[in-house]
């Protein structure tokens, strides 16, 4: 048996995992790292648009701070969100972007003077100021009240993924590439590491760790069409289900993000609507002011969405041989603004449809894009009922995002939560918890019983082929626990799932190959997967509401009164469906009480405490003048910040307390 | 405004053909060999299209490396009829009915199509170094450093750069020597060589440059810069590099 031993594994090398190991790192602790593959390779590095913090430096950010930050992550989350860890992270965002910066993001600056834009569809001047020349610049995103999406062309993922994946290299921290988790090592109450199968060699090793860190991206394979990479298939997510005792929390919201190339599902960046882009339907008419007249194409992502399907549904769709589009135009913003802040949507656009957005349209629909649930983690990014797993960015239900995330928020969470995660991993592997008592026979079971798995797909009397299994779910997915949800499609999908998940039994691996042996890859991929695609279906199924991105045709109103609360699954051995219970959010305590979005559906069910939250929130506001203060009457959380990272920002003409 | 996606080929969909070189390392009795495919084309279909099914629906044993699919990560460079691309947003379309694909030379083959570009992105980085040094200590609660947005767009332009291999696949010294560090190392120190927030010096650079793994080793037959899927202009920052590091030298 081969083990080894580190303080800390962190299973995941996109942005959160080797943020929180570069933490680790400089207290003192050696983390090891494992990724699927090279870690600049991760997931992150396709994040095109941009990265939200609250800088305020250009002339459309002016007056951007924190509590605005707030707001608008509150508000886009349709009030799902856990209100302490939103402010944890509006306040860290500014930092984590410096950091990134001194570490060697070229972050696009602001040139002091005149420059042109394109807002509403119109060109207009806009003046930035002299003194905010060469400062940080940002661009303008859905659902935000300010221009705070501080970007790198369209290459920002790359960009802060390079400069991360190097700073790890810099800090002599071990990665393994080319590893994949396939189970955590648990005591029932404790985390001890992971068995790892090695996708070189095929051989299996356990790595035993004091504190673990699941930092392994979304699940957007669950489904057919969507923008993610090939490799999220939330095996990392699907891990800590399987223990039993870890939870996943809100598997239900699912992002569709409104602008996928049609038909491969490849995304362009909503920087392409930030930045004056335009919806169109087959009559070349812009339809999202009918819809949305207050925000139009900026509205937030699932609102976008169904109004691009609904729009689709009565008819106005563009027809094609794959089905039918409607198209994004970018042509008004010209040649230079293509060729240089959206160059890689221009290289998207030439190399998958052959079509030259300077002068063309683009065909697009909405696409499975981002995973809002995931390993249910407390503030501190810990899991609150298996001790020693952690979790950190798109993996994590840590909380900010709650039913619907901002475009900008997650890039900026994935560091911001590294950064967190490695400060409170580093007082746990420094605290009496963080001892480790774990006994080989224990690690010895667990690796055993991996073995006997994966051996048994080759001893198969089915005939099953594990791509065909996974496919079939995919469509399942994508057909009936999409945009628009209702009982009987639900019912119709997880009644397909769990005949699917029977039907692993009779999977069979034909090969033998040594080595990293796909086929073999799937087969035990296909029942984690499923997994994770019956929390999805079984969430949605059970909350008869609408919030955010999780939208009942049959319950169309978000119903604070009895659905303000996060979905929390649980998977016992043997078992056909996950387990659901939920867990209340406290309006008596929110600084931001429920209302409306300021886009999308005006009504909603109310909480029966909301008004007198408000009543309470609107006298503190009355009382007192310093925004600090006010915050911090309403609801103080810098205590449950690591302390490296309390103080506050730092902003161009901001006085203390404004 | 006629604006359709393209569709050549729709109507006689044609029968594609792929050789694939096949050959397990893992394994001591696999001899490499070429093995044959047949798919029919379908609309739009790229390599990474074909790929999938052929592991799909023909042999669920090819090994071939995909991520983003979109042209982003760089994880699916190979030679395709003996030149290097990314395969995902290589179209069928515009290929023979007949194609041969074989792993990138140049890297640890891990199976099939797959090699360790990994491994050897990694040794380079640390060999070379290619992070900022700075000496100041980084304080984030205070207002950035400026930096002229020029500069900004400038330092992007070479760091667009995906570690894909291709340049190195098509380098002439690489494929002799395993210590040169190629376009992609060169590239990488001139980003880093340009940017105000790095303290080294020409000096500093020459020691891991200045020598034949380095930019003298370049025998400028410039298969890098022809075949770099991202376009970085690598022709001129190795002549960049070498003029700084024959002035350094002296
Ligand atoms: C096309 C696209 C564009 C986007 N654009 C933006 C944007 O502009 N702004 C924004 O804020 N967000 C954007 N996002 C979202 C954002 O990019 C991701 O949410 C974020 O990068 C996720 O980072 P991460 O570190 O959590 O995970 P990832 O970067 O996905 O990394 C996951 C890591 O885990 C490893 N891994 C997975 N499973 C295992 C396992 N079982 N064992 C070992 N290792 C494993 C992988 O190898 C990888 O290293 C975009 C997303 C997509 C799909
Ligand atoms: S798969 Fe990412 S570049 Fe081809």
């Amino acid at each position: 048996m081969q083990v080894i031993y580190s303080d800390a594994l962190v299973i995941g090398g996109g942005l959160a995992g080797l943020r929180a190991a570069i933490g680790m790192k400089r207290r003192g602790h050696d983390p090891i790292v494992l990724s699927l593959v090279p870690p600049k390779r991760s997931h992150s590095a396709a994040a095109q648009g941009g990265m939200q913090a609250s800088l305020g430096n250009t002339i459309k950010g002016e007056g951007d701070n924190e509590d605005v930050h707030f707001q608008d992550t509150v508000r886009g989350s349709d009030w799902g969100a856990d209100q302490d860890v939103a402010r944890m992270f509006v306040n860290t965002a500014p930092k984590a972007i410096r950091e990134l910066a001194a570490w060697g993001v070229p972050w696009g600056r602001v040139r002091g003077g005149d420059h042109e834009s394109v807002i509403d569809g119109k060109k207009v001047t806009l003046t930035e100021k002299k003194e905010a020349h060469g400062l940080i610049a940002a661009r303008n995103f859905g659902g935000t009240q300010k221009w705070r999406t501080c970007y790198v062309s369209d290459g920002t993922g790359h960009s802060m993924l390079y400069t991360m994946s190097n700073q790890a290299i810099a800090e002599n921290i071990p990665v393994v590439e080319r590893a994949e988790a396939i189970s955590l090592i648990h005591d029932g109450e404790r985390c001890h590491g992971a068995i790892v199968r090695c996708l070189i060699t095929g051989e299996l090793t356990a790595y035993v760790a004091k504190a673990t860190c699941i930092a392994t991206g979304g699940f957007g394979r669950i489904y057919r069409t969507s923008t993610n990479a090939v490799i999220n298939e939330g095996i990392g997510a699907a891990i800590a289900l399987e223990t039993g005792i870890a939870k996943l929390g809100n598997m239900e919201a699912v992002q569709f993000h409104p602008t996928g190339i049609f038909p491969a599902g490849i995304l362009v960046t909503e920087g392409c609507r930030g930045d004056g882009g335009l919806l169109l339907d087959n009559k070349e008419h812009r339809f999202m002011p009918d819809y949305e007249p207050e925000k139009k194409e900026l509205a937030s992502r699932d609102v976008v969405s169904r109004c691009m399907e609904t729009h689709i549904a009565r008819g106005n769709g563009v027809q094609s041989r794959f089905g039918e589009h409607l198209w994004l135009d970018i042509r008004l913003l010209g040649k230079k603004h293509i060729e240089g802040k959206l160059r890689e949507v221009k290289e998207i656009c030439e190399y998958f449809l052959g079509v030259d957005p300077i002068k063309q349209l683009i065909p697009v629909r909405p696409a499975q894009h981002y995973s809002m649930g995931g390993v249910r983690t407390d503030y501190t990014g810990q899991s609150p009922t298996l001790k020693g797993l952690f979790s950190a960015g798109e993996s994590a239900c840590w909380d900010m995002h709650g039913f619907n995330r901002l475009g900008g928020n997650s890039v900026a969470e994935t560091a911001v939560a590294g950064m967190i995660v490695g400060e409170t991993m580093s007082e746990y592997l420094e605290s009496d918890a963080g001892d480790i008592k774990v006994s080989t026979a224990l690690v010895k079971d667990f690796l055993t019983k991996q073995e006997k798995e994966l051996a048994g797909y080759a001893n198969s009397k089915g005939n099953r082929n594990p791509f065909h299994v996974i496919r079939e779910m995919q469509e399942t997915m994508s057909k009936d626990v999409a945009i628009f949800r209702s009982e009987d499609r639900l019912n119709a999908a997880i009644e397909k799932l769990t005949e699917l998940q029977r039907q692993v039994a009779d999977i069979k691996v034909n090969s033998s190959a040594k080595g990293a042996n796909p086929e073999l890859m799937a087969a035990y991929r296909a029942p984690k997967m499923l997994k994770l695609a019956l929390c999805v279906a079984q969430g949605a199924l059970q909350r008869t509401e609408s919030r955010g991105a999780h939208f009942r045709e049959d319950y169309p109103l978000r119903d604070d009164a009895n659905w303000l609360n996060r979905t929390l699954a649980s998977w016992k051995e043997g078992d056909e469906l996950p387990s659901l219970e939920y867990e209340q959010l406290d309006v008596k305590t929110m600084e931001y009480p429920p209302a409306w979005r300021g886009y999308g559906a005006k009504e909603w069910k109310e909480h029966p405490e909301t008004a007198a939250r408000q009543a309470e929130v609107d006298a503190v506001k009355e009382k007192l003048s310093d925004r600090f203060a006010i915050q911090n009457e309403l609801m103080p959380y810098e205590h449950k910040l690591p302390e490296l990272l309390r103080s506050r920002n730092e902003r161009l003409g901001e006085k203390e307390g404004q | 405004m006629s604006n359709t996606i393209p569709a050549k080929n729709v109507e006689v969909a044609r029968k594609l053909k792929f050789n694939i070189y096949r050959h397990n390392p893992k394994d001591e009795n696999s001899k490499p060999f070429f093995q044959t495919y047949e798919i029919d084309e379908a609309d739009s279909m790229t390599l990474f299209i074909a790929l999938s099914e052929i592991r799909e629906n023909l042999d669920p044993t090819v090994q071939f490396d995909f991520v983003c699919r979109a042209g982003i990560c760089g994880s699916c460079a190979m030679l395709v009829n003996g030149r290097p691309k990314l395969a995902c947003r290589t179209l069928t379309k515009d290929l023979p009915s007949e194609v041969t694909l074989a792993p990138l030379p140049g890297f640890e083959l891990i199976g099939d199509l797959s090699v360790n570009t990994g491994k050897w992105m990694r040794n380079m980085s640390e060999h070379l170094e290619t992070w900022i040094h700075n000496k100041e200590k980084e304080n984030f609660n205070v207002i950035e450093e400026r930096m002229d947005p020029d500069k900004a767009e400038e330092i992007y332009e070479l760091e667009r750069c995906v570690e894909c291999g291709c340049c190195i696949a098509a380098c002439g010294t690489a494929q002799m020597r395993n210590d040169f560090v190629g376009a992609v190392g060169i590239n990488q120190l001139a980003r880093f060589s340009i940017d105000p927030r790095d303290d080294r010096d020409d000096a500093k650079f020459y020691e891991v440059l200045g020598t034949d793994e380095g930019v003298f080793g370049c025998m400028t037959l410039l298969g890098c810069d022809d075949m770099c899927p991202k376009e970085l202009p690598l022709a001129q920052q190795i002549a960049y590099m070498r003029r700084k590091m024959a002035k350094a030298e002296v």
